[in-house]
């Protein structure tokens, strides 16, 4: 007897939590920094307010790390119940293998096609006429993160641009500092030779290669330029030797360094160390010379699912994200800016506030994962970090090796 | 009467032979399918999922273009000679103390294995702290008084490998040593009674006549260290991620990567076949000299 009650306990242990009012959620995520880690318990609270229960499935490294688990998770057969992705083409054969919930109806509801600003972002959830992710998040990533204090112990101004920053890093590295930290991965080469693009080459230029595929103009003179100004910004970050991104924003707080090109996530960490924007730090979006900002950004997906519970929490979810509290809650926290053009952030800091009017002018162009497929990106990662690696790689071979990248890729 | 002989062959030991069945299908399947499977999509342009578009030897073409990939082949050349040599050198040595009768030998067996029982991550992970030039080796000697000590291998480009190749030898060299201890203990007594009443130099014994007879543990070794740097991997993503740079890149990241970060499953099986074909380099002439040696003599 006292076998079968052990075994009825056993059974009922599994099953109980699968008749529970609320349906389990399990959300799976690469956000696990400080800034980050608070970001998402926004989303979560939110969720369980509305009478879910968010399971957090956050998984540490990148979105490198991540994604293969994600991936393999849903052609294996093991769907979660939404998952992040970076919107764009990333998880592109998924939908068009089928393995995703169509979100089209969510969409019409809650008015989609109105409200998300700038529109590409939903674009970009777009296959086929139907939508299939929520965006959440603008990411750019075309900012240069500076410490004041640097600056102020050597009697300097800080920076007002990519130029002045370049001009003043001999005084830095004489007062035993680093002038640019950078982390050892090869997506942050790439992130900040995207942003120099930006910045020493132009938007046009940028749009001629990344838009239009102009392979002529990415083997002109005018990139070629770009790449002997990443080849002196290597010198600056010679002396840095982190591997991930936070090891190098914290070396700018902690004032070991006097920049960092980042993406705008590297805000919610220097909130986390209860930094100020405008006075312990100086942020510069499109590194202050041209300021246009690309409109990467995280969205969920949600694979699909045989539960109809767990397809109506999936909808459930994905109108939740994209209201309007959620949407400052979360971006608030997180230092991206919110998918919708309607919410107030009265609450945003310095640094928001001009990437909300750099957003609000237009001056904006789609992500690079949304440009290039995953196969181009991790090529040029490769090329971009043995270029700004190693000191002796000369610019004209890198460009060499660029354009032959961007037209395999084409 | 040939169906009744093969009949009786069949159904000999037959409560055996079911017993491995699972086994012989797991190995068919799993292996041997798996691996026909990686070596037919390799021929294809498939991208994040499998997709059966052949396209020839375009793959590996664009492999053996790609500098990271040669890199990574330039980088694992220079860890396994080294790793090979110096491996089996040290742990033969090792084996050779441990094998003078001393006091506490379990002691010291264990101590030289315990690194053995850790993961590779773990090894990484501890390895890269001790080789942080901010907390680790270069910061102590600093701190004692030499100010201008320099040891940062994980952040040279030129000697990065030889970081990795630390961290893997303090490893693995205790488990080659165990291997080691054993075969010198199966080598006869009345051996060394023997050399030792013709005169011969204790070093001299080792080096003409012990090494010889064991010839098959060393090949075993051999074997043993020579897939574990073709599959080196988790070392490197623990203590360097592949870098600076592309300096520690190797094979198996380079599969890894373009297997999924990259969602290019046709590029990172070529590569994949390329290890493939280079652990049969190593296991043919193994087998060879295993199984075809028994039958000569």
């Amino acid at each position: 007897m006292k076998i079968w009650k052990l075994a009825a306990a056993l059974c009922a242990s599994v099953a109980l939590p699968s008749v529970a009012m609320a349906t389990d959620c399990e959300v799976t995520h690469w956000w696990t920094s400080g800034g980050e880690a608070a970001a998402v318990g926004e989303l979560a609270k939110a969720f369980d307010a509305s009478g879910d229960k968010w399971i957090d499935g956050a998984i540490a490294g990148s979105g490198g790390t991540a994604r293969p688990i994600m991936i393999s998770r849903i052609t294996g057969g093991d769907p979660m119940c939404a998952t992040q992705f970076n919107h764009g083409q990333q998880a592109l054969e998924l939908v068009q293998a089928g393995l995703m919930q169509d979100l089209t109806d969510v969409a019409e509801a809650n008015n989609w096609k109105e409200t998300v600003f700038p529109p590409d972002l939903l674009d970009a959830c777009t296959v086929d006429g139907k939508i299939y992710c929520a965006p959440v998040n603008i990411h750019s990533p075309e900012w240069l993160w500076l410490s004041n204090k640097v600056y102020e112990d050597l009697g300097m101004p800080v920076p007002k641009n990519w130029n002045e920053f370049v001009a003043s890093a001999p005084a830095v590295e004489a007062a035993g500092k680093i002038p640019l930290a950078l982390g050892n991965q090869s997506w942050q080469s790439n992130l900040a030779f995207g942003a120099i693009t930006v910045a020493i080459g132009g938007i046009d230029l940028w749009k001629a290669v990344n838009l239009n595929k102009d392979m002529a103009a990415a083997a002109g003179p005018e990139m070629l330029t770009v790449f002997q100004a990443a080849a002196e910004a290597r010198k600056l970050a010679a002396k840095s030797t982190v591997q991930d991104w936070n090891q190098a924003t914290n070396l700018v707080i902690t004032d070991q360094a006097a920049g960092q090109i980042m993406g705008d996530w590297a805000q919610g960490e220097f909130q986390v160390a209860g930094e100020v924007a405008g006075k312990d730090y100086t942020c510069l979006p499109g590194l202050g010379v041209n300021k246009f900002l690309s409109t990467g950004g995280d969205a969920f997906y949600f694979p699909l699912n045989t539960d109809p519970e767990i397809t109506a929490a999936q909808k459930r979810l994905a109108a939740l994200l994209v209201t309007p509290e959620v949407q400052v809650a979360f971006n608030l926290k997180k230092g991206s800016l919110p998918i919708r053009g309607d919410v107030d952030l009265a609450a945003a800091n310095d640094c928001m506030k001009q990437g909300l009017e750099i957003l609000a002018a237009g001056n904006i162009v789609p992500g690079g994962d949304q440009v290039w497929s995953p196969d181009v990106q991790t090529q040029l990662g490769d090329l971009q970090v043995e270029f700004w690696k190693s000191q002796d790689m000369t610019a004209e071979a890198a460009q060499a090796k660029y354009v032959e990248i961007l037209t395999a890729g084409l | 009467m040939a169906t009744g002989v093969r009949k009786s062959w069949l159904f000999r030991n037959v409560n055996a032979k079911i017993a491995a069945l699972p086994m012989v299908l797991t190995t068919l399947v799993v292996f041997v399918g798996g691996t026909i499977w990686t070596v037919v999509y390799s021929f294809t342009n498939s991208k994040l999922l499998p997709r059966a578009d052949f396209v020839g030897l375009a793959q590996y073409e664009r492999l053996w273009a790609n500098s990271r990939w040669m890199q990574s082949i330039e980088n694992l050349a220079v860890y396994g000679a080294f790793a090979l040599v110096f491996t089996i050198v040290i742990g033969f040595l090792l084996a050779v103390l441990m094998d003078q009768k001393i006091r506490y030998e379990d002691t010291f067996r264990t101590i030289m294995l315990y690194p053995f029982a850790l993961s590779f991550i773990v090894t990484g992970l501890v390895w890269q702290w001790i080789l942080n030039p901010e907390f680790g080796i270069q910061s102590i000697v600093r701190s004692i008084g030499f100010e201008s000590f320099t040891f940062d291998p994980l952040y040279n480009p030129d000697i990065v490998m030889f970081g990795l190749l630390i961290a893997g030898m303090w490893q693995g060299t205790g488990f080659i040593m165990c291997i080691m201890l054993a075969g010198l203990r199966g080598i006869d007594e009345d051996i060394w009674k023997a050399t030792k009443v013709d005169g011969i130099p204790t070093w001299k014994t080792y080096i003409i006549v012990i090494i010889p007879m064991m010839r098959a543990v060393f090949i075993t070794v051999l074997v043993l260290v020579t897939s574990g740097i073709i599959k080196l991997y988790d070392l490197v993503v623990a203590q360097t991620s592949g870098g600076p740079g592309l300096a520690s890149q190797v094979p198996a990241m380079y599969v890894y990567d373009y297997l999924f970060t990259a969602q290019n499953l046709g590029q990172g099986l070529a590569a994949s076949t390329m290890m493939l074909l280079s652990v049969l380099i190593v296991l043919i002439p193994w087998a060879y000299l295993e199984f075809g040696g028994k039958k000569n003599g």
